[in-house]
């Protein structure tokens, strides 16, 4: 049974004071309705979680107590993705028709607080110092900068080139496309990454409307095909958030196997994809994740930034709605946000920053504590 | 400087204490051989319950660095400075020969001078002062400042 995307909607991202977590869900779960046309009461199921927003599953007191199924999914920076896998074997496997996936959140402000503890870490690793995810992040960069001879001015590039891209989006939170000078003088906050080179705790809402592919017709003249959803998690021996030692030998990430099991699941290949969304928490993740999921070999993204290869107009655009970097990271929305971007440029509705030459297969990839990936690959 | 009861480690089974050469605690896996830092009782490579503890080498090499730059939030965060004494403080991890990665805080008089492949030493000194005992840690600093 494939599965079609008939129906998205969005809560603008970024902060909003005011309005819940929970009430940013309910926006985008009514918009996606609307940009179908059809009703609450016409899903059968539905998917979502927030990591800091409350329990999704009190949307259905806004949008009607209609008795349908309601799972709440919590899996860390994959909550989104996780949702829409779900929803996804939900129509999969026969079980249902037609239903919802979900997320929404809302952090303070600064960097994520994190509780060692809750992550099956020893207390004395947050007393010391280590529960710092731009650590990790720093750590990884720079190791992977020292064996692939990748320079400051690619990252500098990956961040200017996401920024630009969040100008031309309504719905991302910074949209005044920080120059190159800006992000190249902002603060130093683990080396070798800067402020504006790392994206921020945030808020905002996403959700999906998914049904049988057979019946999307019915629904919509513009469905978008799901031809592939996977979550992997870490294997012994790569280097991943949190980890108090890492192992000698060395395995590839939970990236490289998502998006490996995802390709073959779809039967395409990385050169077929025609615009992607890549986790980029900080642009040496974008970089590395270029790699991760096979769209360029190591150290090869030095000349893919040189020459733009991932700008909207380049060979395989890259975050085209601004990303983790112009958008922020509510968690539980943030790997619904990038399925968003993909439909409207598949649809063609992507305006100011729509790929040119009609895209026909997209692909999103998320990233997050404690070392897990989705991937999802998509066709008009 | 204090009795040895009066200081106390950050936890327990992280290093040997009390000790004049303190060293971390590992463990080994008695089915494939290998090293974890802490002390685990499964495997993570072979999934097998039977692992052994171990004492860990005291020098390294540095395998990956940043510079944390900013004071991090409490809780959880326990160290000693105010938003107006913070210094960015190094964080790493060391390559023990043979054995495993350890992440570790680094301490250096020099944060500029960090290096992938340079050589660290094992340090366990205090970290802060918690109810009038000194709480000890373990850290690694550059071979050539020890």
């Amino acid at each position: 049974m494939d599965v079609a995307i008939i129906g998205i909607g969005i809560h603008p991202f970024g902060r909003t004071e005011g309005v819940t977590g929970l009430e940013q869900g309910v926006h985008a779960a009514r918009e996606a309705l609307k940009d179908v046309g059809l009703d609450w009461n016409d899903m059968e199921f539905a998917y979502g979680g927030s990591s800091a927003a409350g329990n999704a599953d009190s949307m259905v007191s806004k949008l009607g107590l209609t008795g349908l199924q309601f799972i709440n999914v919590s899996n860390g920076c994959a909550t989104g993705g996780s949702a829409l896998q779900s929803a996804y074997m939900a129509i999969q496997s026969g079980m249902f028709d037609i239903g919802m996936a979900v997320g929404f959140d809302k952090h303070p402000r600064g960097a994520f607080t994190v509780n060692p503890e809750a992550s099956g870490l020893g207390k004395w690793y947050g007393d010391i110092g280590m529960a710092l995810t731009p650590q990790f992040f720093g750590m990884k960069i720079q190791r992977y900068m020292h064996e692939y001879d990748i320079s400051e001015d690619t990252l500098i590039r990956v961040a200017v080139k996401n920024f630009r891209n969040g100008a031309k989006n309504p719905n991302a939170w910074r949209r005044n496309g920080f120059s190159y000078d800006d992000v190249a003088q902002s603060q130093m906050v683990c080396h070798p990454l800067r402020k504006y080179m790392f994206c921020s705790p945030a808020e905002g809402g996403c959700a999906m409307i998914l049904c049988r592919a057979d019946k999307a017709k019915q629904f919509t003249s513009n469905p978008v095909f799901l031809k592939a959803v996977a979550v992997k998690t870490r294997q012994f021996g790569s280097f991943e958030v949190f980890s108090q030692s890492q192992a000698l030998e060395r395995a590839p990430a939970p990236t490289v196997q998502a998006s490996t099991a995802a390709f073959e699941m779809a039967g395409i290949g990385p050169e077929d994809i025609d615009v992607a969304q890549l986790q980029d928490t900080e642009s040496g993740a974008e970089i590395m994740h270029m790699a991760e999921n096979g769209f360029c070999a190591d150290g090869d993204q030095e000349k893919w930034l040189h020459e733009g290869y991932t700008e909207i107009d380049g060979k395989l655009p890259v975050n085209t709605d601004g990303g983790c970097l112009a958008n922020g990271e509510p968690v539980g929305a943030s790997g619904l946000r990038q399925v968003y971007e993909i439909c409207l440029q598949l649809r063609g509705e992507a305006g100011e920053r729509q790929v040119p030459n009609s895209p026909k297969t997209g692909y999103t990839h998320v990233y997050g504590a404690p070392g897990l990936s989705g991937v999802t690959i998509m066709a008009a | 400087m204090r009795s040895i009861a009066d200081q106390i480690p950050i936890a327990d089974g992280l290093f040997t204490w009390p000790s004049n050469d303190p060293r971390l605690l590992g463990s080994k896996c008695a089915d494939c051989g290998v090293v974890t830092f802490p002390a685990q009782s499964g495997c993570p490579a072979c999934c097998g319950e039977d692992t052994e503890a171990i004492e860990l080498e005291r020098k390294g090499k540095l395998w990956t660095w940043t510079i944390q730059g900013f004071l991090p939030n409490r809780p959880p965060y326990e160290g000693p400075e105010t938003p107006e004494t913070f210094k960015p403080f190094g964080v790493g991890y060391v390559e023990l020969p043979n054995q495993v990665r350890v992440e570790t805080r680094i301490q250096t008089e020099d944060i500029a001078k960090l290096r992938i492949g340079m050589e660290m030493d094992l340090v366990v000194e205090k970290f802060i002062e918690r109810d009038g005992k000194d709480i000890i840690a373990y850290f690694f600093r550059p071979a050539d400042e020890s």
